[in-house]
């Protein structure tokens, strides 16, 4: 089967900096695969442009195949089959939402990709039930808390069942609660079929959400491979600014053989 | 520094009175004005409108405001939502541009304030300007207080109004009060890290760069909601649930706004 993406020599840059410096990677259908990085390494870039919201500046991205484009998404036919396909979760819930009450907010891209009433009305009514937000129905989301929102987020992209999922650092800022619920979902789309792609610098997630991992840094992929094999270079992770460069000793005598995510106090 | 009066109402007005919400519920609600076709209110609030930014003489401005207050009633829009959400910052804002008419129109002599007069001319100047804002503000109020919000943008849409135009409005109907907590924000850390009055000259510096700041993260903010749009399939038309459909009264109510405004024109001949 073609990858989802096919990534060659992708560079973006912004007025002063390269956000995305020479990326080429592959992503095959039905994997799970997260983005490590540090805030700024680029994974937010990288997937808008996996979304089709920036193009490249020079290098190609394919998706099944095809070259994505902004030519090509002049056409409303290829981009609506794609937006119908792909999905993104932005990491503040705050841009994704935009309408005056959580139905409005799931049924928008329903609406947008021109489907029936009927049909809208149903889908909204099991993506509200997925996430479990069926009583917030008609609150306006932006009153919402902030594991609300998030759900709500999740459910307006969710709500078009698309083939490949794109998340942007999904258990950022959550209650642990939230969090946890958000980990159940990536975790439960294992062996699904779907493609899922998530963004994040939360080492204690890469092991149970993902098959595979590629880790940025400053806009370049330093290395790739296992959740198991990748996070036991504690030398690259903390040259990737993912972990603290330093040894330390648990009380209780506990010894780590991985990285791990624990509370620091600086102050 | 203790926060100005103008800082604190705004604030209140942002936090306290969520309008963004407020209005949806009275969009939702059971008023006249909530079950006319979102486009003849367009079409007739924006008529009454034009007519009253053009209008010379002050009976002719209060017959409309007249009228606009009677709609809000009978949509059954809370006087006191008008007052903070409308009335309010319609006054500070052109208030500020209005006061000093009051001063330099030469003319008449009304009133003297120690050193400085108001004359006669002046003071019609700025209540002509006064009240012309207030009407077009109440007026233009009616239609996003009693439509709910993509209703609005989907109607606009229909007289040709740029997709951009549409879009910015959107936007800053839905942002304006992140933008405005942001500004807060900006302010109350501005304070906290400041210790003692500030210079005039140093005040002025540090609100013409938060401004630029706010400016650009607004841009920032609002260039994401549109890719968080286009990611889920917009691309330029709003599409929604329930099309328009004009009834009966739909026509009734585009034929009294016509003859309003027909009239107020006709009076001012
Ligand atoms: N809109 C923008 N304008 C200018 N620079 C940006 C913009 N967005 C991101 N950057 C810069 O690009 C780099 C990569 O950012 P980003 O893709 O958001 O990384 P991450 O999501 O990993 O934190 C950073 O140095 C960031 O400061
Ligand atoms: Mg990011």
């Amino acid at each position: 089967m073609k990858p989802v993406f096919e990534l060659n020599e992708v560079h973006y840059r912004y007025d002063q900096v390269a956000a995305v410096d020479g990326v080429s990677l592959q992503i095959e259908t039905g994997t799970r695969v997260a983005l490590l990085g540090a805030n700024g390494s680029g994974k937010s870039t990288l997937l808008r442009m996996l979304d089709a919201l920036y193009f490249p500046d020079s290098g190609t991205i394919q998706f099944q195949g095809e070259a994505l484009t902004a030519d090509r998404f002049e056409d409303d036919a290829l981009a609506f089959s794609f937006r119908r396909r792909v999905g993104l979760v932005f990491q503040n819930p705050d841009v994704q939402l935009f309408n005056p009450t959580v139905f409005d907010e799931v049924a928008f891209a329903p609406l947008q990709m021109g489907w029936k009433k009927d049909e809208v009305l149903a889908r909204v009514d099991l993506a509200l039930r997925q996430m479990e937000i069926v009583e917030l129905r008609n609150r306006p989301p932006h009153r919402l808390s902030g594991g609300e929102k998030k759900r709500v987020a999740l459910a307006s992209v969710l709500v078009l069942d698309p083939e490949v999922l794109l998340l942007d650092e999904p258990t950022a800022a959550l209650d642990p609660r939230s969090q946890s619920q958000v980990i159940d979902l990536l975790i439960g789309w294992a062996g699904t079929g779907k493609t899922v792609i998530t963004a994040t610098h939360d080492l204690s997630v890469v092991e149970d959400t993902s098959d595979y991992c590629y880790v940025l840094n400053r806009g370049k992929v330093v290395s790739h491979g296992t959740p198991g094999l990748v996070l036991s270079n504690t030398q690259l992770l903390a040259q990737a600014n993912l972990i603290h460069g330093h040894r330390h000793v648990h009380p209780g005598g506990v010894a780590h053989s991985h990285p791990h995510v624990h509370p620091h106090n600086h102050d | 520094m203790k926060a100005g009066f103008i800082e604190r109402s705004l604030r209140k007005l942002a936090f306290e009175s969520d309008y963004a919400s407020g209005a949806e519920r009275i969009g939702a609600g059971k008023g006249l004005l909530q079950g006319v076709d979102p486009r003849v209110k367009v079409a007739g609030l924006f008529g009454l409108v034009m007519v009253a930014a053009a209008s010379r003489q002050l009976p002719v401005i209060a017959v409309l405001f007249g009228a606009a207050f009677i709609l809000a009633l009978v949509s059954r829009i809370p006087v006191g939502r008008l007052a903070v959400w409308i009335w309010t910052p319609v006054l500070f804002f052109t208030g500020t541009v209005a006061l000093p008419a009051l001063f330099i129109t030469p003319g008449r002599m009304v009133a003297a304030l120690g050193p400085v007069s108001i004359s006669a001319e002046g003071l019609h100047s700025a209540i002509m300007l006064l009240s012309r804002a207030e009407t077009a503000a109440t007026l233009s109020g009616l239609l996003v207080l009693t439509t709910p919000w993509p209703a609005v943008l989907r109607a606009l849409r229909t007289f040709h109004l740029p997709v951009v135009f549409v879009v910015i409005l959107g936007m800053t109907y839905r942002y304006i009060f992140v933008i405005l907590q942001s500004a807060f924000e900006m302010m109350e850390s501005r304070r906290s890290r400041s210790v003692g009055p500030l210079a005039r000259a140093e005040r002025r510096r540090i609100a013409a760069s938060s401004v630029g700041v706010l400016l650009s993260k607004s841009l920032q903010l609002s260039g994401d909601v549109h890719l968080a749009m286009q990611s889920r399939g917009f691309r330029g038309e709003v599409r929604l649930l329930e099309d328009f459909h004009a009834k009966a009264s739909d026509w009734v109510w585009l034929g009294g706004f016509a003859a309003l405004a027909a009239a107020v024109v006709w009076w001012q001949r």
